[in-house]
């Protein structure tokens, strides 16, 4: 039995077990790396993943239920070969040590910027609750949302 | 009979791997290869040592290529651990680029016919004053690094530098941020299987019995292996290996007996048998004759957990009686020792590759996972095996970071000067990486059928140290004892957590210099500069308290409060002052923070701030939040429900201003601010509200018996 979605706009039949987290399907069918596994619980966020426009937490969510949506990953977010205004920002506040948390706190961020374009620093610290890092980078990562936001304005 | 002369020591690591071409290869088309061999573990060390390459060679950074750390081509620079790859990895390749550039100008000389002091060079390329020019890339044979290091070229002053000290962006991150596979987690080879280790319930169970039928019966399973009380499972898909993992656990029964401690304060240690050993004596008659007022107290850290953000990992192959294995691991040639004897071949059958994983913050679970790699990887001979632990398998089986216990007494004379300080620490060894010696130290080791056993424990000698790492007052008191009791029991698995037992050494002793200073009627910040005579730390200590406009004898409102920590890290490393100010509501909240760090040379000012900022916040939440659980039999923290870390919603705002000092030596500087961190906040909590807290993590419940 497969199971369609849209993944970064495009169809894909997926052929594996319904309850299989939707996290190896990207990574071991379609080879998208940039979700990450971290507890498998929906805990830390570093699988995070937008379902309609909507993050989720990818370890935690059954191939079934991404029936028929659209799924974006880190690796769907750029535009014309250029990374996301995001992504651009990570990159200028060097906003990241090991990196390994980092593609689900942008794909979070997108999503909230998304929906509220001007966020303030609480909208952006609330937004990331559910996102664990440990390397202590919080202080840039909040730096470079602000600064995406900036620049998806102009 | 005749002897040779021993080798002249040369600078860093390049003592030990002594061939130019081992550290550095200049390519003819255009750039240059360096091979460290120590490893980025997310701190940024690659781009540094890029810079490094680039700037002693006079090419620019784009040139540089940095080669995979190999078991099979990279020098031997054993562990990337203690804030020691900028002086041990960096100088190397410093003096070993140096003496490339040398080697080329000489070729240049001959080639335009000029002498030395008539060439300059700009990105490779070699100009004679009078005309002519060559590029490195035309002068360069095979030959040309071929040789021994001599070290005799001193590498740049600093006033000549340009790419070191300046803020290169790290050459990882743009790839980080795309999703692209850069982890050793999102290696993909032909063939490949996923493989599970279903871990014992607790340290010392026992595999009893397993009826495993069921569980090859599973969809996709293609291996089943068991030795002794070593579990796992191989499937074709990665889904498929977690069910039968999940199903695995679920049948086995196991043997268990009740080997943790019987309670989860570390105090537990002052009953355990040490091997004690008096670390400092100072004598002064005269001095100890003023003592007008005595004060002591204890301090405590629990168990610590790493948690990373991404379990660890490995990928092995094994065929034909030979093992690759692919790795997170911070030592590539110890853990291929290890690897060697447990799997019995020669080293030189096993070819270890490091890779990037998730944040490393000391010796985690990336070495026990390539041992279970391989393990797997033999049961299914010519395909790759990707095992990847989960969530509870690293906080239940990674080597925490020891409890300890610090006693400290201490008198002041009348006019309020230190006389005489006793210190007597207590916990277990803070390193059991593997290469260690009469044992082998990697976990699935301990379970096979025919054990291996860890090594004994020891401590990392001084003055690096290991539970006595920053035990020594780095301040000047004319009586001291200090003594080091290494409880070499080790009941919870423990090893190398970030700055050792620097970070409950300096909580301790920072803490109660704060005690003595309010004993003393003293300003903390004052206090410390009476007794400070090293000109370096008394200026990080004076340009946090400028920057954090702290005012003499500054109190709390009853809610907020600030303080201050200080120390050299190993006293020896870099300097690092914090002041941090907190909230006390529901739960003590960290707000700001302000740190000022002298790491000598500085590579990469960007790099040295982030992981400045990084160990700031994770100290933070060590502080705040953070202790391992256990009961008699089994570790309880499992999941982040059990072990919360400091989130979005409580990071301070951090403020690091750098005190560069381009012309003394680099300083390791990766773990300086955890232990002045945690007693910046102790110190900020009394600050505020009056009360000492003196066990971490400052939790609610201590705050509130502490004001009970």
């Amino acid at each position: 039995m497969t199971i369609a979605f849209q993944i970064n706009g495009r169809r894909y039949d997926a052929n594996a077990e319904p309850e299989t987290p939707l996290l190896y399907v990207l990574r071991n069918d379609l080879k998208l790396k940039g979700a990450r596994f971290g507890c498998g619980a929906g805990q830390c966020g570093a699988c995070t993943v937008l379902v309609d426009g909507k993050p989720v937490q990818s370890c935690d969510y059954p191939l079934s239920a991404a029936a028929g949506k659209s799924v974006t990953t880190i690796e769907g977010i750029g535009r014309n070969g250029e990374p996301h205004p995001l992504q651009q920002a990570f990159i200028a506040e060097q906003a990241a040590q090991c990196g390994y948390c980092v593609t689900g706190i942008i794909m979070v961020a997108k999503a909230l910027l998304d929906a509220n374009p001007r966020p303030s620093d609480a909208d952006i610290r609330s937004a990331l609750r559910g996102n664990l890092c440990r390397c202590g980078t919080h202080q840039r990562i909040l730096r470079a949302v602000h600064r995406a936001a900036k620049a998806l304005a102009r | 009979m005749s002897q040779s002369p021993a080798p002249r020591k040369l600078p860093g690591n390049l003592n030990t791997n002594r061939r130019l071409d081992r550290w550095l290869k200049i390519n003819r088309n255009g750039t240059v290869t360096a091979f460290p061999g120590k490893v980025e573990i997310g701190q940024g060390i690659l781009t540094a040592l890029a810079q490094i390459v680039a700037e002693e060679l006079d090419v620019s950074l784009e040139r540089i290529r940095l080669a995979p750390t190999d078991t099979t081509y990279s020098p031997d620079e054993g562990m990337t651990s203690g804030s020691q790859s900028i002086t041990d990895g960096g100088v190397a390749l410093r003096y070993a680029a140096a003496e490339a550039r040398d080697l080329l100008m000489q070729r240049a000389v001959s080639r335009l016919g000029v002498s030395l002091e008539q060439l300059s060079v700009s990105d490779g390329v070699v100009q004679a004053r009078s005309g002519g020019s060559v590029t490195y890339w035309d002068l360069v044979t095979d030959d040309l690094l071929a040789r021994e290091a001599t070290a005799e070229i001193q590498p740049k002053p600093a006033s000549q530098h340009t790419i070191i000290g300046a803020s290169a962006p790290r050459r990882d991150i743009p790839a980080k941020v795309s999703g692209a596979p850069v982890y050793v987690h999102d290696l993909e080879l032909p063939g490949m299987l996923h493989g599970r280790v279903a871990r014992p319930p607790s340290y010392q169970a026992r595999l009893a019995s397993l009826d495993d039928a069921e569980v090859r019966a599973l969809p996709g399973v293609v291996a089943v292996v068991r030795d002794g009380s070593f579990l796992g499972v191989v499937a074709e898909r990665e889904e498929q290996a977690i069910r039968a993992l999940n199903r695995v656990k679920r049948i086995a029964r196991w043997e268990e007996t009740t080997v943790l401690p019987e309670t989860t304060d570390p105090r537990f240690l002052l009953g355990e048998k040490t091997e004690d050993e008096v670390i400092s004596e100072k004598r002064d008659a005269g001095a100890a004759a003023r003592l007008a007022k005595s004060l002591e107290a204890e301090f405590t850290r629990p168990y610590i957990a790493h948690a990373s953000i991404g379990p660890s990992c490995a990928v092995a192959r094994y065929d034909a009686d030979r093992y690759a294995v692919w790795t997170h691991s911070q030592g590539i040639y110890p853990l291929r020792r290890d690897l060697a004897e447990v799997l019995g071949v020669e080293n030189e059958h096993v070819a270890v590759t490091h890779m990037d994983g998730a944040g490393c913050y000391g010796h985690n679970g990336a070495d026990d996972a390539a041992l279970d790699a391989a393990l797997l990887a033999r049961a299914v001979p010519g395909r790759p095996v990707r095992v990847q632990w989960m969530r509870e398998d690293e906080f239940q089986w990674e080597p925490y970071g020891p409890a300890m216990v610090v006693k400290l007494k201490a008198g002041l004379d009348t006019a309020g000067n230190v006389v005489d300080w006793t210190e007597d620490i207590w916990s277990n060894s803070h390193s059991t990486r593997p290469s260690g010696l009469g044992g082998i130290n990697l976990l699935a080791a301990w379970h096979l059928e025919k054990p291996f056993q860890p090594s004994p424990p020891r401590n990392p000698p001084l003055p690096g140290g290991g539970s006595h790492r920053n035990a020594i007052p780095i301040y000047e008191f004319p009586n001291e004892r200090v003594t080091n009791r290494l409880v070499k029991r080790m009941p919870v698995r423990v090893s190398a957590l970030r700055a050792l037992g620097a970070t409950a050494n300096v909580f301790a002793i920072e803490s109660f210099m704060d005690e003595l200073a309010a004993a003393a009627g003293a300003d903390p910040v004052e206090f410390r500069l009476r007794h400070l005579k090293d000109p370096r730390a008394r200026a990080v200590i004076e340009m946090a308290a400028t920057k954090a406009g702290w005012r003499k004898g500054e109190k709390g409102d009853g809610t907020r409060g600030r303080g201050i920590g200080f120390a050299r890290y190993k006293n020896g490393a870099c300097y690092v002052a914090v002041i941090v100010e907190v909230e006390a509501g529901n739960e003590i909240a960290v707000r700001r923070a302000w740190a000022a760090i002298d790491a000598g040379l500085v590579i990469n000012p960007d790099g040295l701030i982030n992981q400045t900022e990084g160990g700031i916040i994770q100290a933070v939440s060590w502080a705040l939040k953070e202790a391992v659980r256990y009961d008699r039999s089994r570790i309880l923290t499992a999941t982040w429900d059990d072990y919360p870390i400091l989130g979005f919603e409580e990071v301070p705002q951090v403020e690091v201003t750098v005190v560069n000092r381009p012309e003394l030596p680099p300083l390791g500087a990766g773990e300086g601010t955890q232990g002045p961190t945690a007693a910046a906040i102790a110190n900020a909590i009394h600050n505020a509200m009056g009360i000492r807290l003196r066990d971490m993590p400052f939790t609610r419940d201590r705050v509130m018996a502490a004001l009970a």
